[in-house]
């Protein structure tokens, strides 16, 4: 399990690889990838700051990514999370979960995604046609996490 | 102890982070809270803020956990990565 927080760009297919690499007991990989969009409740966005709490966002992904390991029986989860300046196309977040069938590897992939929105300190701040706004949070993503409660 | 303030927050109060002594009577995060926004100008808007969400020693807190002289607390508006 890794979960890593970053300013540089990330190779999604080099990650998977490394991921999987030399273990015969992965049959299914799950991968998310957030991108950042030029659009936003309307408003275009010209770039996006992506401000965290040191210490706490590594604490925060890695207890998330271990209650995925607790609920499903995965082999190995990587995080990486991308902060400071970033631009419209650019890759924000990558979520990848290893297992031996897809079902579990596809749900806890969700999991950690859903929960990453709502549980770790980050924070999105748009620069758009309409100035500099930091961006509020969706009650969708808290309804997303809900769904997992225990 | 050591405060932080996050994202929005950060800019609405000019400070991101600040170091005091535990205030006496002050046992939880609600009670700092409240003396915090007490100082008056910009610190009032503490006390009105909408989902303010607090944070000791980097673990998501409640308005009743306790607080400890050393003890690390943040607060910032609800989280919006990924």
């Amino acid at each position: 399990m890794r979960v890593v927080v970053q300013e540089g760009d990330f190779d999604v297919g080099a990650e998977l690889q490394a991921l999987r690499q030399g273990d015969p007991r992965i049959g299914a990989l799950a991968s998310f990838v957030g991108l950042v969009r030029d659009v936003n409740d309307g408003s275009g966005v010209t770039e996006m700051t992506l401000e965290h709490y040191p210490g706490m966002t590594e604490k925060a992904l890695t207890a998330i990514v271990d209650e995925a390991a607790r609920r499903w029986a995965i082999l190995d989860a990587l995080v990486i999370h991308r902060v400071g300046r970033l631009l419209p196309t650019e890759q924000i977040v990558l979520v990848a979960v290893a297992g031996g069938h897809r079902g579990e590897v596809f749900a806890a992939c969700e999991f950690i995604i859903d929960y990453l929105k709502t549980r770790a300190p980050f924070w999105k701040r748009e620069l758009g046609s309409s100035g500099a706004r930091w961006v509020d949070a969706r009650q969708a993503d808290d309804q997303a996490a809900e769904r997992w409660r225990d | 102890m050591k405060i932080l303030y996050f994202a929005g927050l950060r800019e609405r109060l000019g400070v991101g982070c600040e170091e005091l002594e535990l205030p006496a009577g002050v046992s939880d995060v609600a009670g700092l809270l409240a003396f915090l926004s007490a100082r008056g100008g910009q610190w009032a808007a503490l006390a009105t803020v909408r989902n303010l969400r607090y944070a000791v020693n980097q673990e998501m807190a409640r308005p009743d956990s306790p607080l400890a002289a050393g003890d690390e607390v943040a607060f910032f508006p609800p989280v919006t990565g990924g």
